[in-house]
């Protein structure tokens, strides 16, 4: 099958139902998306899709047909995402590993709500962190909400 | 044997941790320092001052920060303790776990291991400190854990950094030929006061390396410190914005095979029958073999890919030999409820006599109540995982874990072989919590690693297997008896406490054959050390045997103690018809109790204590020392809906010195949330012998749309210091159920409380 993760193409020869976190982790070799429980219920292993926030680790490889970002893609050539800086001027990652997913989630949410209240917040930022980094993660996605230009 | 070292085996015995046979070494031993693990690992052209700091021929400088990164923010303050003294920025040092070395051993998380609280600076617990800090070296475990790490580090670590810098401005001096006090070291330089000429470090490492290091090493003043003390960005936060595989899970060798275990549900016993076909026929699946050890016994599954190794563990079929313990939950509580009946296995901390007091105080006046938890998960976002490689006599292991000597000791223990020929690679980790602290998932890869001809082999666990097979907080149960005199104060408390034994049980699979005496503080903790001026009060361990195995849960027994005896403190000040906050104060008038007084009222006057609140909404307050940090917090809930909100948290701490204060907000602000998570409806629970939760849809924890506002507050008036990782967590679980009582005049005594009321 074919997939395009971060603008490259990729010709993978894999079964159709593996789960798509683990083609690119075990495959591809794309550590940023991370395995946290399998049933699609953490969100560490979070992906975009066209956009969308996808929880890779329960979406088969063979369904995707739109190009994946991952972590990875998110930054420009000479520039981080400014979700990123913001997570970095927040201190936001205790343990990190959730946060690929956080940023991504929250990406996709800024992009559709550019300015989200608590309760858009609630509704979008379903993924766990074990560590309790929320209300830092709260606090730079309103940041990069009220900064010049509004949102993303 | 020296007359210390008769004095550190009996002691240490008498403490009740472990005796170890290496402590009849003596004085002679205990002066000798540990050898320098660097120099094994040393690349051609590295100047290596000690064993936290050398700089390569480049000129690249190298801080070892030799305590687990699990999200606390250790390597970050512990290489600003070096950096600090050494004269350079964050910015211009690499940080590096290091190897596994006993030159690593850490004190701190011993010092306090006997049975006394952190404050009593009594001649016996300051006699049991200093015998505790030689048995640490002599045993000399390198352990992240106990919210010990900076406490450890501070005099060790910004020692490392003046010595180096000492001998850098001494080769500049000779360079030069001119006094070592016309060089100054200023950011990565040195640089002569005469002519103003600049050298970097590296320019003078090699000669700086060989000189031999100062006898006196005189340190900075606080006053005069650039890094400690202020918040600093750390060191790997781009590694974590950007994806970067720094997690165990990520490590990619070549060659590398892919495994995963499914292990008995049943603890102790292993495989009655199986058939592994249906799992060989999985595409990908290469091998299923058998696992023997200490911590279960199972199978694995080796395969080219993680997923084909899930598919083809649960493809296993195996029928598994029952349960010898209560299989369920119901037949497990009469254990506790006996155990409370019976004599107490010990106490600590008792004084007076609290049986004649409650004979002598009429029923009105007295207080009987008890309460539970459960048992409890770590569930760190990251499953257990390790890579193991066999390498001629080598054994290579990369692992995120807490105490990578303990990993060489039980491998070295269970294949033969001599504790240096086991590699330890820490990775970064994506949680810890104790859960890290065992060598269980790093084992299991080193025997794997023997059926893979020589490739490396990565082994993931499900995160049902990581749910099924923990090393629980353990379930406990806890009766107290008060009496309150007729003016409203505590005359005397009666605690009893039925809970399995943590280390009797740790020590069975890490250190096997080791025996065990004395006291186990650990089940008392949170109650027996806190600050109260009771008269007459008893604090005893009912021990419960009960072979579920059990382990380290950030804040250990802080974190039922501090639920239990928080719950006990409210609901007596409510009895005697007294603010909860004045009944504390009023209980605390020993002089070395001042800083738990300074939090609450600190906190209290953060979150506006006692003023009137909204129908429905309320307040609870909790104090817990731990670890040597003295936290209060308030939390604020609202009930007035449907489900029950936890608003707002306030939260006042003092643990004497503060390294980082962004670092230390955002721990306890962890802790809190870690300690809340609990109440929203953690319980492991056994249905057959085996554990009902597998997967976050049944054992999940706190999430954005639940998460509180927090207000912190740091306090530096404790006279010793305190750790930060852990002691957010035990006062929030009573914090919320005070004030759920606050609110609704319902009290919760059973944990999770989401069993008897609905949170959002």
């Amino acid at each position: 099958m074919k997939l395009t993760v971060n603008g490259t193409e990729h010709e993978v020869d894999a079964d159709p139902n593996m789960p798509l976190l683990w083609l690119l982790r075990d495959l591809l070799n794309i550590k940023g998306p991370k395995f946290g429980c399998g049933v699609g219920a953490c969100g560490a292993c979070t992906v975009l899709i066209d956009g969308y926030p996808v929880r890779s680790c329960s979406y088969f490889a063979g369904d995707v047909d739109a190009p994946i970002t991952t972590i990875e893609g998110l930054a420009g050539k000479d520039a981080l995402h400014p979700v990123q800086d913001a997570w970095i001027r927040h201190g936001v990652p205790q343990c990190g590993y959730c946060q690929a997913g956080q940023i991504l989630a929250a990406v996709a949410l800024l992009q559709d709500t550019p300015n989200p209240t608590d309760d858009d917040i609630d509704a979008a930022m379903t993924n766990l962190c074990r560590c309790g980094t929320y209300p830092m993660i709260r606090a730079a996605i309103k940041d990069v909400a009220n900064s010049d230009g509004g949102g993303l | 044997m020296s007359t210390l070292g008769k004095i550190t085996r009996r002691t240490f015995l008498g403490l009740g941790a472990a005796a170890a046979g290496g402590l009849a070494v003596g004085y002679y031993f205990y002066q000798t320092p540990h050898a320098n693990p660097l120099e094994d690992n040393a690349s051609a052209g590295d100047a290596i001052f000690n064993p936290y700091v050398f700089v390569s021929a480049a000129g690249a400088i190298t801080i070892i920060t030799p305590r687990a990164e699990m999200g606390q923010g250790v390597q970050t303050t512990l290489a600003a303790l070096v950096a600090e003294e050494l004269e350079v920025t964050l910015d211009q040092i690499a940080v590096d776990h290091g190897p596994a070395s006993s030159a690593y051993y850490n004190e701190a998380v011993m010092v306090d291991g006997g049975p006394f609280a952190s404050f009593d600076q009594s001649l016996l617990a300051n006699t049991a400190r200093e015998t505790m800090a030689v048995a640490s070296k002599f045993i000399g475990i390198q352990v992240t854990g106990g919210s010990s790490a900076t406490i450890d580090a501070f005099d060790k670590m910004r020692r490392a950094g003046a010595a180096a810098r000492m001998v850098l401005i001494q080769a500049a001096a000779q360079t030069w030929n001119i006094p070592a006090e016309n060089v100054s070291a200023q950011h990565g330089h040195l640089i002569n006061k005469t002519t103003g000429e600049r050298l970097p470090y590296g320019d003078v490492a090699e000669l700086a390396a060989k000189l031999p290091p100062p006898e006196d090493v005189i340190l900075k003043k606080p006053e005069d410190w650039k890094l400690l003390g202020k918040p600093q960005k750390r060191v790997e936060i781009v590694e974590k914005v950007t994806g970067a595989p720094i997690f165990g899970i990520d490590v990619e060798l070549p060659e590398m095979r892919h495994a995963t275990v499914r292990m008995s549900p049943h603890f102790g016993v292993g495989a009655r029958t199986h058939d592994a076909t249906a799992a060989l026929e999985v595409p990908g699946v290469e091998k299923v073999i058998p696992l023997q050890t200490q911590y279960g016994s199972g199978f694995a599954v080796i395969a080219t890919n993680t997923w084909a190794a899930f598919q083809g563990a649960e493809a296993l079929d195996v029928v598994w030999q029952d349960a010898t313990y209560p299989t369920n939950n119901d037949a497990m509580t009469p254990l506790f409820d006996r155990a409370l009946e019976e004599d107490a296995s010990f106490t600590l901390g008792s004084t007076g006599e609290p049986d004649e007091v409650w004979r002598n105080t009429p029923p009105n006046r007295q207080l009987e109540v008890t309460y539970e938890v459960p048992y409890v998960a770590h569930a760190t976002m990251e499953p257990m995982n390790a890579t193991a490689q066999w390498r001629e006599n080598e054994l290579h292991i990369w692992s995120p874990n807490q105490a990578p000597t303990i990993i060489q000791g039980v491998c070295a223990g269970h294949f033969d072989m001599k504790t240096d020929q086991i590699k330890v690679h820490t990775t970064y980790m994506g949680g810890g919590f104790g859960r890290r602290m065992e060598a269980d998932f790093s084992l299991f890869a080193a025997i794997i690693g023997q059926h893979t001809n020589g490739r490396p082999v990565k082994v993931t666990w499900t995160r049902e297997e990581d749910t099924r097979h923990d090393m629980y907080r353990p379930r406990a149960k806890a009766r107290y008896r008060g009496t309150l005199s007729d003016d409203g104060h505590l005359t005397a408390l009666d605690v009893a406490v039925a809970v399995p034994p943590l280390i009797k049980n740790t020590l069975a699979r890490t250190f096997p054959g080791l025996p065990v005496a004395g006291p186990d503080k650990l089940l008392l903790e949170g109650a027996y050390d806190q600050p109260l001026t009771v008269p007459d009060r008893r604090y005893a361990a009912h021990v419960v045997d009960l072979p579920i195995p059990i382990g380290f849960w950030r804040s250990v027994g802080n974190s039922y103690n501090g639920f239990f005896h928080e719950s006990f403190l409210d609901e007596a000040a409510h009895k005697a018809g007294k603010d909860p906050l004045h009944f504390r104060l009023d209980l605390m008038n020993d002089n070395e109790h001042a800083p738990a007084k300074r939090v609450l009222l600190k906190v209290a006057e953060m979150a506006d204590w006692g003023a009137p609140m909204p129908e429905g909404k309320g307040k609870g307050l909790a104090h817990t020392l731990s670890f040597g940090t003295w936290v209060a917090q308030v939390v604020q809930v609202d009930t007035s809906q449907q489900q029950v909100r936890i608003e707002k948290v306030w939260c006042a701490a003092d643990p004497g010195l503060v390294l980082d204060p962004a670092n230390f907000k955002a721990q306890l602000i962890s802790g809190a949330i870690f300690g809340l998570s609990q109440a929203l409806g953690q319980e492991i629970t056994f249905t057959d012998g085996a554990v009902d939760q597998g997967n976050l849809y049944d054992f999940d924890a706190m999430r954005m749309h639940q998460s509180p506002t927090f207000e912190v507050a740091l306090l530096e008036t404790s006279p010793r210091m305190g750790g930060a990782g852990e002691p957010g967590t035990p006062p929030a679980p009573a914090a919320l159920a005070n004030a759920i009582f606050a609110a609704t005049g319902k009290r919760l005594r059973t944990m999770p409380l989401s069993k008897h009321i609905d949170f959002t």
